[in-house]
């Protein structure tokens, strides 16, 4: 049997890392369960690992790059003692106190758990889409935009994420094509008006990937319009996927109430989920206002919500 | 750079990679890559528990990018596994150690 633990936090994103930094700081010793690296969005760090400059997270009037403003949580969590298993967990068990999580057949108890697990980016779900990624299929401008220096290329995607994206891909595609669905931008106004005066990016309004094409490698996609559903072919060598993203809670289905979408319902104004003990913050719990501060604050409100429940359980 | 981890550059790599005895994993990465940075400690750890049956080398694509133009990279990390000159495996994205290393383990000579 192992020790049970105060807490044990699922997740390492902005919202698991300021968890882990303030319930540290009190002195929870918290487990930081904090996923396993992937390429996608679900990943220790979470989603900022796979961003450039972040420029709106205030402290950092130069801006800072997402990947070391998340080493820096980190590190700030460790400062006070949190301690950290970079692997993801593959089951819970929140019928009974303690609660129970494993990965795989490791079990890990806690009389409370805060769960961060954040959203990852959803996928165009077309034949080829997997095999083609890493071959002109990204979900990671950051990652891959280098190599499509002088190319012609495409992103998928009418939000923030989709024009940032973009403009980033500016600096190094001949020209990039922003493919959006409907005939307007759902992205903020500052990014509206960047994507629009920005003479290397053409947007195609109405308009929806329907195929992949390449064999080895991407060689164009083929666009169908949505209003007359006529298609046309584009040449890009790159698609970069920026459609939105989907909660990462397939571990909590049927443990904690859920939207129809899989984001986690919490008590309003609080972090508690329906079970006492479990608290939920940041993306996974949030599809509206999904930014790395809100996701902090919603991480900071979890630790207090946690450390006063577990004081009155004595 | 951490122990038992070599630097290739458009200037050694190809007599780093074909004169190599040991199966030798060529990591394609840069500064800027989030998921570089998450598979850099694994790495290290291969390297340190598996010396004599791999060489964990890195190559930074933003100062020998025509090392990874060669060689199709499109995404990072990538990271390429040779043996005698020729590539054994290709291994996108980053991912587990445990993972990684059954991608590896298949084409590496047993421990001694």
């Amino acid at each position: 049997m192992s020790t049970v633990r105060n807490t044990i936090i699922i997740g390492s994103g902005p919202a698991g890392l300021t968890a882990a930094i303030y319930t540290a700081r009190a002195s929870l010793a918290p487990l930081v369960i904090e996923g396993e690296p992937s390429s996608t969005s679900d990943q220790p760090g979470g989603q900022l690992m796979l961003t450039t400059e972040v420029e709106n997270f205030p402290g950092f009037p130069e801006g800072i790059m997402g990947p070391e403003l998340m080493m820096n949580f980190r590190s700030q969590a460790e400062r006070f003692g949190a301690e950290f298993i970079t692997e993801k967990v593959t089951k819970v068990d929140f019928s009974s106190r303690p609660f129970k999580v494993w990965i795989r057949d490791t079990e890990y108890s806690a009389n409370s758990i805060i769960v961060a697990t954040g959203a990852q980016s959803l996928m165009l779900d077309l034949p080829r889409e997997t095999e083609l990624i890493g071959h002109g299929v990204s979900t990671c401008a950051t990652c891959d935009g280098f190599f499509f220096r002088g190319h012609e290329i495409a992103v998928v995607g009418g939000g923030d994420s989709a024009v940032e994206e973009a403009m980033f891909l500016t600096k190094f595609a001949s020209k990039v094509h922003l493919i959006v669905r409907r005939d307007t931008l759902r992205a903020s106004r500052i990014m509206q008006d960047r994507a629009l005066t920005n003479e290397k990016i053409e947007i195609h309004w109405n308009s929806r990937v329907s195929e992949l094409q390449g064999e080895q490698s991407l060689s164009g996609v083929t666009l169908t319009d949505t209003t007359d559903n006529s298609t046309r072919p584009l040449a890009v060598t790159g698609l970069f996927i920026a459609i939105g993203h989907k909660p990462n809670t397939a571990i909590f289905q049927s443990v904690l109430n859920m939207e129809d979408t899989g984001y986690l319902l919490t008590r309003d104004g609080s972090t508690y989920t329906d079970i006492e003990g479990i608290f939920a913050c940041g993306d996974v719990q949030d599809h509206t206002y999904r930014q790395a501060i809100t996701a902090a604050g919603s991480g900071c409100m979890a630790a207090l919500d946690c450390e006063r429940w577990l004081e009155h359980q004595h | 750079m951490a122990d038992g981890i070599i630097t290739l550059t458009s200037a050694t790599f190809d007599e780093i990679v074909n004169s190599s005895d040991t199966p030798i994993l060529v990591d394609f990465w840069a500064e800027w890559c989030g998921p570089c940075k998450q598979i850099a400690p694994i790495l290290e750890q291969i390297a340190a528990e598996k010396a004599g049956q791999i060489i964990i080398a890195k190559l930074n694509v933003d100062d020998h990018g025509d090392i990874a133009g060669r060689f199709n990279v499109m995404s990072i990390p990538t990271m390429l596994l040779f043996s005698e000159g020729e590539i054994k495996t290709k291994i996108v994205g980053a991912m587990p150690k445990g993972r990684m290393l059954e991608e590896l383990n298949p084409f590496l000579p047993a421990s001694r």
